[in-house]
């Protein structure tokens, strides 16, 4: 087993850095998520750790060895890629023993591996079929079932979910999970859809323009994103930002209002405001919640999404600015009527305007 | 959407129509005249009126007969030997006039052979010329199919790299492709001159005048192999470009799956790169096949045929009687017989690399 450390690692191409000095600690069994828009250097970083693309500097070490200059066989990593890059004109049996069949094992453990591989994976009964008989949620197993077999100490998935359909997606994310449970091996998984980000990982790793944004356990960025960028990007609907004006400090609070915001006192977690400053106020959607009485924010809906379990409502505050709330209940709301929302200062996020 | 020019039969018979008369004009109808001439005693400028004479001409062209003989001998009993071997009794005595065999009437020996013992057996051809010719084309094909298909996969997987001017490469060796194969062989009579030749130059001086100068084109044993070799130089590059798009077909993630799984270069060659390659081999092996079998404008202008008819090919032949010697319906009949032998290989190589489910 096998823990992963890098530091410093940076990736260029001529002028153009994509990756701009990356520091991650993997612990041994962890489960690790890369996320981050499109063009963030998710994938290329995981492929650096493949051994895919070569490390422009720094060092990337795999079970205390460091693997900068080692091919990627030789790093212990199984990869699972988005396309599946299964062999097409090989059987499921000969796909998913592979590797076995490289490294010049004999038919006997082949069979043993394969069939136990199989086992984990329920897909004993397409072993004999070809890949063009396979729907995608099989492929994906049969990708999988490549990378268990050879016991490896890191398990590296490239967006394996992205050509799924959506039911299948889910699906596959709670297999993925067990499947961890199961091997107890570390494994970073690249994706761009939060929601595989938050169910699946241990840790997880905000990444935008090659660079850290936040490191933590979901529920910590949830809770504490450090930046506005983690803020933004994690929870569905996006987290509401409000233009606020600091009225005034205290300790680590501070006093804010605007046009359309009664003055609250928020935490400033650390992060240093002077009076007068304007600034971002961060508001969930799921922490609004619709007041009877006089309430904090006022505005009149401009939009209302029934969804059964839930209703998300756009409102225009009073200044102008869209808002976002997401009640816990089916509610009905005229267009056009006036409302007072509540919120908990515990739940809000003061970030400084960028 | 539908526009009128999708829509209007009209247009699209004008738009189509030159290619289907210039294709049924140059291909098709000279595809069923051949077949039917093939059966005439047609020539290309007659008095006499064309008659159909059936299978005369293919009878003419595949005639074959074996005699056995045995050794002559003297008074005594003894083998006559001449110059060191047995002396046979002539074959003309038996093609020429000879009422017993009215079946072997005008043929001539084609060559022989002995099983042991002191009878030896002698085939014998109707056509020698046309035999050679067979045999040259099939030596030709089978020579030239597998070492330019193989060169050419070695070259393609060569230039398939990202290297800074890979390009140059790729145009100098398909360069010889787009030259006319008329002036190649024109430069490669050169090259392959006894005298002063650019090749027997070049062999005089890496082996510092150890090696003789060579009449490549002018010898039977090597003028053969010299067209083969200069065959295969000028059409390689095609046969690489069609490699190289096969190449490229395969999705790279392959490659990298095989890297992740320790694959040598060997092993990502062989699960890789060949399975994915497979359907271009069958175009690759039917198209050198064909091409091959086609050879003439080498021959024509580098060998005539010579010497001692070791550079015949089937279409120089047809081409031969046909022209030369205006005698068409015989150079149809070998157009037909050559079509029939492409054909059947290629359903045979169809056959044999068919997708087997």
């Amino acid at each position: 087993m096998a823990r992963i450390s890098l530091k410093d690692v940076r990736k260029s191409y001529g002028t153009a850095h994509v990756i701009k000095g990356v520091d991650i600690d993997i612990e041994d069994g962890e489960f690790c998520v890369f996320v981050g828009p499109s063009g963030c250097g998710k994938s290329t970083l995981l492929r650096m750790i493949a051994g895919l693309e070569d490390i422009t500097s720094g060092t990337l070490e795999i079970g205390d060895r460091t693997v900068n200059d080692l091919p990627p066989a030789q790093r212990g990593v199984a990869m699972v890629f988005q396309s599946y890059a299964i062999f097409p004109h090989m059987t499921v049996r000969e796909n998913v023993a592979f590797g076995l069949t490289i490294a010049g094992a004999s038919k006997a453990e082949k069979d043993a591996k394969v069939a136990e591989a199989a086992r984990i994976l329920q897909m004993e009964h397409l072993l004999d079929r070809r890949p063009s008989q396979l729907s995608g949620g099989q492929r994906q197993r049969v990708a999988i079932g490549r990378a268990i077999v050879r016991k490896p100490q890191v398990f590296l998935f490239d967006e394996p979910l992205s050509n799924l359909d959506a039911a299948l997606r889910m699906d596959m994310r709670m297999e993925i999970g067990k499947l961890h449970n199961q091997l107890g091996a570390t494994m970073i998984y690249v994706t761009h859809d939060q929601v595989e980000a938050m169910t699946l990982a241990d840790k997880i790793v905000v990444l935008k323009d090659g660079q850290v944004m936040q490191v933590g356990a979901p529920m910590d960025l949830y809770h504490n994103p450090a930046n506005l960028f983690v803020a933004g990007f994690l929870g569905a609907p996006s987290m509401n930002f409000l233009k606020v004006t600091v009225q005034g400090i205290d300790g680590g609070r501070a006093l804010v209002s605007n046009g359309a915001l009664d003055p609250v006192e928020v935490a400033t977690a650390g992060r240093s405001f002077r009076a007068g400053e304007t600034a971002l106020l961060g508001l969930r959607p799921q922490y609004l919640t619709v007041s009877e009485g006089p309430g904090q924010l006022h505005g009149q809906v401009a939009l209302t999404e029934r969804l059964g379990a839930e209703t998300v409502v756009e409102i225009t505050l009073k200044d102008a600015s869209p808002l976002i709330a997401a009640l816990a209940h089916d509610a009905v709301f005229p267009l056009g009527a006036m409302v007072n929302l509540n919120f908990d200062p515990a739940r809000a996020h003061l970030f400084p305007m960028e | 959407m539908a526009s009128k020019f999708t829509v209007s039969n009209r247009t699209g018979w004008l738009m189509a129509g030159p290619a289907i008369l210039l294709i049924a004009g140059f291909v098709i109808l000279p595809f069923f005249l051949a077949i039917g001439l093939s059966f005439t005693n047609q020539r290309l400028v007659s008095p006499n009126p064309t008659e159909f004479v059936g299978l005369s001409n293919y009878r003419q062209l595949l005639g074959v007969a074996t005699v056995t003989l045995e050794p002559l001998r003297d008074d005594a009993g003894a083998v006559v030997m001449k110059d060191g071997e047995p002396e046979y009794p002539s074959i003309r005595s038996l093609t020429r006039n000879n009422p017993d065999r009215p079946d072997l009437a005008g043929m001539r020996e084609w060559f022989s052979f002995s099983l042991g013992g002191e009878a030896k057996t002698f085939v014998l051809a109707r056509d020698v010329v046309f035999m050679k010719a067979v045999v040259n084309t099939f030596i030709f094909v089978i020579v030239v199919a597998p070492v330019q298909a193989g060169l050419a996969l070695g070259l393609a997987l060569l230039i398939n790299q990202r290297l800074r001017g890979i390009n140059v490469f790729r145009a100098i060796y398909f360069m010889p492709v787009v030259v006319s194969i008329v002036v190649v062989s024109l430069l490669w009579r050169l090259i392959y001159d006894g005298q002063s030749g650019l090749l027997n130059n070049l062999l005089d001086a890496i082996s510092f005048g150890l090696i003789p100068p060579v009449n490549w084109l002018g010898d039977p044993s090597t003028a053969l192999g010299a067209i083969i070799a200069m065959s295969i130089w000028q059409a390689v590059g095609f046969q690489m470009v069609i490699w190289l798009s096969g190449l490229q077909t395969i999705s790279p993630t392959l490659y990298e799956a095989a890297a992740i799984e320790g694959a040598s270069k060997w092993q990502v060659f062989r699960y890789v790169t060949w399975p994915g390659l497979r359907n271009t081999a069958v175009l690759i092996l039917i198209v050198i096949t064909m091409q091959a079998f086609g050879l003439f404008a080498q021959i024509d202008v580098m060998t005539n045929g010579g010497p001692l008819d070791s550079t015949q090919t089937i279409v120089f032949q047809a081409v031969e009687r046909g022209y030369g010697k205006q005698d068409i319906s015989g150079g149809s009949a070998i157009s037909v017989i050559l079509f029939v032998i492409v054909l059947s290989i290629s359903l045979i190589q169809r056959f044999l690399t068919r997708e087997k489910s």
